[in-house]
């Protein structure tokens, strides 16, 4: 068996950090779906209590790296691994933010029936399923180091944004026909904003993935076009 | 420019150097680094034939400085080592005056003129850093100096002569951090004016001054690239091993 070098176990439990607040912050979005799917109050308020657990692992993952940088002074790999992890690391603590703030609009109750009503017509569900899904395989392209599906990931942000647009539309219509919805309606479009973030972010995570394993750089790459 | 050609150096049998070819540019900091023993110093000391002096070794290939093959028979090896100072790991002065160590060169080259001499020793230590240190106590035994100003007198004996091509092996590993500092910070000036090649052991010091990195193993330079390739995304894997720590 080979013993790991402390620096090599340094690495290790910034992995295993890492993957608990990936993990973490998988499970917040599958119960902002579930609460907003259901009229959820009860697990909303959960959401919003568990994000301070995923803002305390961003604020120890931040400190943990910065240590590994001070202590190690790593290059190559080692370098890109901390890097990538410091960014990682805020990125998910902002889509956990996305994700209590779709719990903030479940607890609203008033607008309970308007989500019933638009919840199919947005498609929530297909949205959601998006969006874990970018987690899950991104989690999974990160602890294999593998990224050769970073495109496929990628392009589900695509289909994320286009859900997203038409759901803006389709909301915007039922706005002209009802206006007793428009409070609903504008917190509804704050909603599916946050999530269409939400698949930004899993964009911003891959594109950290791709540097870390292949040191490429992704970022900002064909958005003039 | 130095040019290095299919080189391959022996020890007796013992092949130190394998097949190595590269360039270095004018007015660049290259930094080589590798375990013990993997060829580095060897290699530096090709640049002004200071492995000439120890017998029994033998060279294959070219070493071209400026266009000429620095081991051709017409080479004055005098001339070539006024071109290609060199600084050592130890901190070297001689037992004279810290005037005496720097105007040591210029007097054995044949310059008389006193006034030259003493403009010279000026120009040498302020390009050295140390001229504000010393400027008081130029006729103090240099062995009163610090480790590290020992270490800035010793470039500064070097550069008095002109160099074009300045040689260091493990300039600062006898230094301690502020010291060590201040070499790193001369090496950065120095860059304006000369071609400076160095050894070290120490890689983050070559990640911080050099432009471009050699990493040598078994007498092999396994990666020659931009020094911020190497430590960000070196080409090859042996490459990362030995720079992460992985290596051995």
């Amino acid at each position: 068996m080979t013993t790991l070098k402390h620096n090599e176990q340094e690495l290790l439990y910034l992995k295993e950090e890492i993957n608990q607040m990936w993990k973490l912050v998988i499970s917040q979005v599958t119960k902002a779906k579930q609460a907003l799917l259901n009229n959820d109050v009860d697990l909303a308020m959960e959401i919003i209590k568990f994000e301070k657990r995923v803002d305390g692992l961003e604020l120890k993952i931040d400190s943990n790296c910065e240590h590994y940088i001070a202590l190690y002074s790593p290059v190559a790999i080692d370098l890109r691994f901390v890097l990538s992890i410091m960014k990682i690391s805020i990125t998910l603590e902002r889509i956990a933010d996305y994700a209590a703030g779709v719990a903030h609009y479940v607890t609203d109750k008033d607008c309970h029936d308007f989500t019933s009503k638009m919840k199919e017509t947005l498609e929530i569900e297909r949205m959601f399923d998006l969006l874990l899904n970018m987690l899950t395989d991104s989690l999974l392209a990160f602890n294999s180091e593998n990224a050769k599906n970073a495109g496929k990931i990628l392009s589900k942000d695509k289909e994320v944004n286009k859900i997203f647009e038409k759901g803006i539309d389709k909301l915007l219509e039922q706005l002209k026909k009802e206006s007793n919805d428009i409070k609903c309606g504008l917190n509804m479009i704050m909603t599916i904003r946050k999530m269409e973030r939400i698949g930004d972010h899993c964009s911003n995570i891959v594109e950290e993935i791709v540097f870390f394993v292949e040191a490429k750089v992704l970022k900002h790459k064909g958005k003039n076009k | 420019m130095i040019k290095v050609k299919d080189i391959n150096f022996y020890y007796g049998d013992f092949q130190a150097l394998k097949n190595i070819s590269i360039k270095i540019k004018p007015n660049t900091v290259t930094a080589f680094i590798g375990p013990s023993g993997c060829g580095k110093s060897t290699f530096l000391r090709l640049f002004n034939r200071m492995n000439d002096l120890i017998p029994d070794t033998r060279l294959e290939g070219e070493c071209l400085i400026d266009g000429k093959n620095i081991y051709s028979n017409s080479v004055d090896v005098d001339k070539l080592r006024k071109n290609v100072g060199m600084v050592f790991q130890k901190p070297n002065p001689f037992p004279k005056s810290i005037f005496e160590n720097v105007a040591y060169g210029l007097r054995v080259n044949g310059t008389k003129d006193k006034k030259k001499i003493a403009q010279r020793v000026e120009e040498s230590l302020v390009s050295a850093a140390l001229w504000d240190e010393v400027k008081d106590k130029l006729n103090k035994s240099a062995f009163e100096l610090s480790g590290g100003q020992q270490q800035r007198l010793c470039i500064a004996r070097a550069l008095a002569v002109n160099p074009s091509v300045l040689l260091m092996d493990e300039p600062a590993s006898a230094l301690d951090p502020i010291s060590t500092s201040k070499i790193e910070e001369l090496i950065h000036q120095l860059k304006e004016n000369y071609t400076i090649v160095i050894v070290t052991h120490n890689m983050q010091q070559a990640a911080r001054v050099s432009d471009k990195t050699g990493f040598f193993m078994l007498g092999e330079l396994i990666e020659y690239s931009e020094t911020k390739k190497m430590f960000l995304n070196p080409e090859k894997e042996t490459t990362q091993n030995y720079i992460t720590g992985r290596f051995g």
